[in-house]
């Protein structure tokens, strides 16, 4: 069934220069026995407040004072991102004598700014590639509650940060972090032309960032529209509509291997792909040659093609329930878009929303809800529906048009589209409707999706 | 090039020539009968100038008239238009009175010219989400594909795309341009 097209060595090509981070669990060594990871206690349960000082530079090259300036910074910038704890603002840090070493660190000056821990990072050069060392010390006991070695390339100093970060939220805060997390949606800034077309027709392609809008680049290059990305669960492939073959079919590109499926064929349109929480099955849409659409359900490798809903409305815009066991998707039944579920073997069948709604998508666990887009005017607010007590609350409020939300993979932020700073834009926002933040701004970007990424696994 | 472009050209002067040999005998028209209307005054009206000869037109084997559209490249075909686009209302995929007239004279045109191939795209206006616009258009797209095929064109020279919202024809942002992109659109493909 995988079917190699010369877009696979296109592909390779453009992924080639930057390859991906793999993962730098295989190289780094298990942490030392002798240090042992514990939390930072806060007399009555409260956010340790840590302060990340300058990452250390153990050799004074330009290159390794650059990425110790670059870790630090973004390790900040990724403690910040889940508000978890609380910090001594950067810019007081001045007046704190710098240390060279752990073994320097003034843990009386930390104290009097109120500070529980201090991240203290150090940077080394070895050949080609640079050791991080990055500890977190307990003010109080200069004890290490966090330390871990980092062996890695210099050339995406971002990465390792990332890895830290995610680290310290795992073993400070018990939480699954996003900071490795990667972003995918649909970009014309390009501003290619579709060719064989007489309007003036903007070409579409695939890109991947880093959850923070770093790191933009494009993984496809297949000069048609290419819409709707999906990350599998496994962080490796995307799934989209690709218009390649003339109407809108689904493709996978497997971004690290630079190879590229065409998991469903003509001559029916068929769009909208979504993964099984397993990455054994897609879900999708198709009219299958009749004038309504339905939801259909196939294998990994395009066999095995089964029809979900049969019924003479369009039903659309699958998204998967964390177990697996559900679909809510989007149907025209009543006379306009509404979210309904229904199970996956076909049963259980029920309606969630009243107004013209779309772009359901299931949170992970453990939340149990639904955000999707709603109809509030001339365009579309993004809202969450909470599964157990119905309640809804709305992420944003008629600023621009908003559409097509995805949760972040610990299902603590949305990412969306909005046209509120002029063009089509990604944005992101805490669940609770905080900190938006803009992650693209050169051409139109939409459609998003947010998944673990590749350097999660361990 | 040249010399294909001429060598093409002879061709079809030739051809033309020996069509216009081979063309039957045409009979002349009977001259118009003299005119008694409006004979009331007493003015005698100048002869009326002969009718010009008009020949039947030459019925070629194939459905190929001799004429501007089936001569001009594809890409100036679609880029006039022969095919009329349909417009729909908001949330709509149902025919209007002038969706269908625009598609009767689309089903006289895709008779006449029997050989073409069709791609209609289904188009949808911003108002609409991004993903169920996909079936909207669809559904545009299959509604005017379907009138069309009960007027007896075969389904197999239609194809159906639905392109949702991603090609406005008009990218403004007021019901002017949202009406011009809620649209059943034709494009030729094969002639």
């Amino acid at each position: 069934m995988t079917k190699f097209f010369p877009i696979t060595a296109l592909a390779l090509l453009v992924l080639q220069p930057q390859p991906p981070q793999q993962p730098p669990a295989s190289q780094q060594p298990p942490p030392q026995p002798s240090e042992v990871s514990t939390t930072i206690v806060v007399e009555g349960g409260g956010a340790p407040r840590l302060a990340v000082p300058d990452f250390i530079a153990l050799t004074t090259d330009a290159e390794t004072t650059a990425i110790a300036r670059t870790i630090g910074q973004v390790l900040f910038d990724d403690l910040r991102y889940e508000n978890e704890f609380q910090f001594v603002p950067r810019d007081v840090y001045s007046t704190i004598p710098k240390a060279t070493s752990f073994a320097d660190v003034p843990f009386d000056r930390w104290r009097e700014l109120n500070a529980d821990g201090v991240v203290v990072g150090t940077v080394q050069k070895t050949g080609n590639s640079v050791r991080v060392e990055i500890r977190i010390l307990n003010v109080r006991n200069h004890m290490a509650a966090f330390s871990r070695q980092y062996t890695a390339s210099g050339a995406n100093p971002r990465a390792i940060a990332h890895r830290a970060a995610d680290e310290i939220f795992q073993t400070q805060r018990s939480l699954p972090g996003v900071a490795q997390s990667k972003l995918t949606f649909a970009s014309d800034r390009d501003g290619e032309r579709m060719t064989g077309t007489i309007e003036s027709r903007q070409v579409k392609e695939i890109y991947i960032a880093d959850y923070d809008g770093e790191n933009q680049r494009r993984v496809t290059v297949l000069k048609t529209l290419n819409t709707f990305p999906r990350w599998s669960p496994d962080g490796r492939s995307i799934a989209y509509t690709s218009y390649r073959r003339g109407g809108g079919q689904i493709f996978i590109s497997n971004i690290y291997q630079g190879t590229l499926e065409e998991l469903t064929k003509g001559p029916t349109e068929n769009w909208l792909a979504a993964w099984s929480p397993d990455g054994s099955k897609l879900c999708a849409a198709s009219p299958r040659g009749t004038s309504h659409t339905n939801l259909y359900v196939v294998n990994r490798d395009g066999s095995g093609m089964r029809q979900l809903t049969n019924h003479t409305s369009n039903n659309t815009t699958p998204t998967w329930s964390p177990s697996g066991t559900q679909i809510a998707f989007v149907s025209d039944r009543t006379g306009q878009p509404q979210i309904y579920t229904i199970g996956v073997d076909g049963t259980g069948f029920s309606r969630l929303s009243s107004d013209y709604s779309d772009r359901p998508t299931w949170s992970p666990a453990p939340y149990n809800e639904i955000a999707y887009s709603v109809r509030t005017g001339p365009g579309f607010d993004i809202k969450i529906l909470e599964l157990a007590s119905r309640n809804e609350r709305r992420l944003t409020n008629g600023e621009g048009t908003n559409e097509s939300p995805v949760f972040s993979p610990n299902g603590r932020h949305v990412a969306f589209t909005s046209t509120r700073s002029g063009k089509k834009q990604i944005f992101t926002v805490t669940r609770d409707g905080r900190d938006v933040r803009q992650m693209t701004r050169i051409g139109n970007n939409e459609q998003p999706d947010w998944g673990k990424g590749q350097e999660m696994q361990r | 090039m040249n010399r294909t472009l001429m060598a093409v050209a002879i061709a079809c002067v030739l051809t033309a020539a020996a069509c216009h040999k081979k063309a039957p005998p045409v009979a002349r028209p009977l001259p118009p009968p003299p005119s008694t209307a409006g004979s009331s005054g007493n003015l005698p009206r100048p002869p009326a100038p002969p009718e010009p000869v008009r020949e039947p037109p030459i019925v070629p084997p194939e459905p190929v008239p001799a004429d501007a559209i089936s001569s001009a490249s594809l890409d100036d075909l679609n880029r006039s238009s022969p095919l009329k686009p349909v417009f729909f209302e908001l949330d709509s995929a149902e025919l209007s009175a002038a969706g269908q007239k625009a598609l009767d004279e689309n089903a006289a045109l895709l008779k006449r010219y029997a050989s073409w191939t069709v791609t209609v795209e289904g188009h949808c206006d911003e108002r609409g989400t991004a993903e169920y616009n996909l079936a909207l258009g669809e559904r545009r797209a299959g509604a005017a594909r379907a009138y069309l095929v009960s007027l007896g064109i075969s389904g197999d020279r239609l194809k159906i795309v639905s392109y949702g919202k991603e090609f406005p024809f008009d990218p403004g942002h007021d019901e002017s341009a949202f009406s011009k992109n809620r649209r059943a659109h034709f494009v030729i493909t094969a002639k």
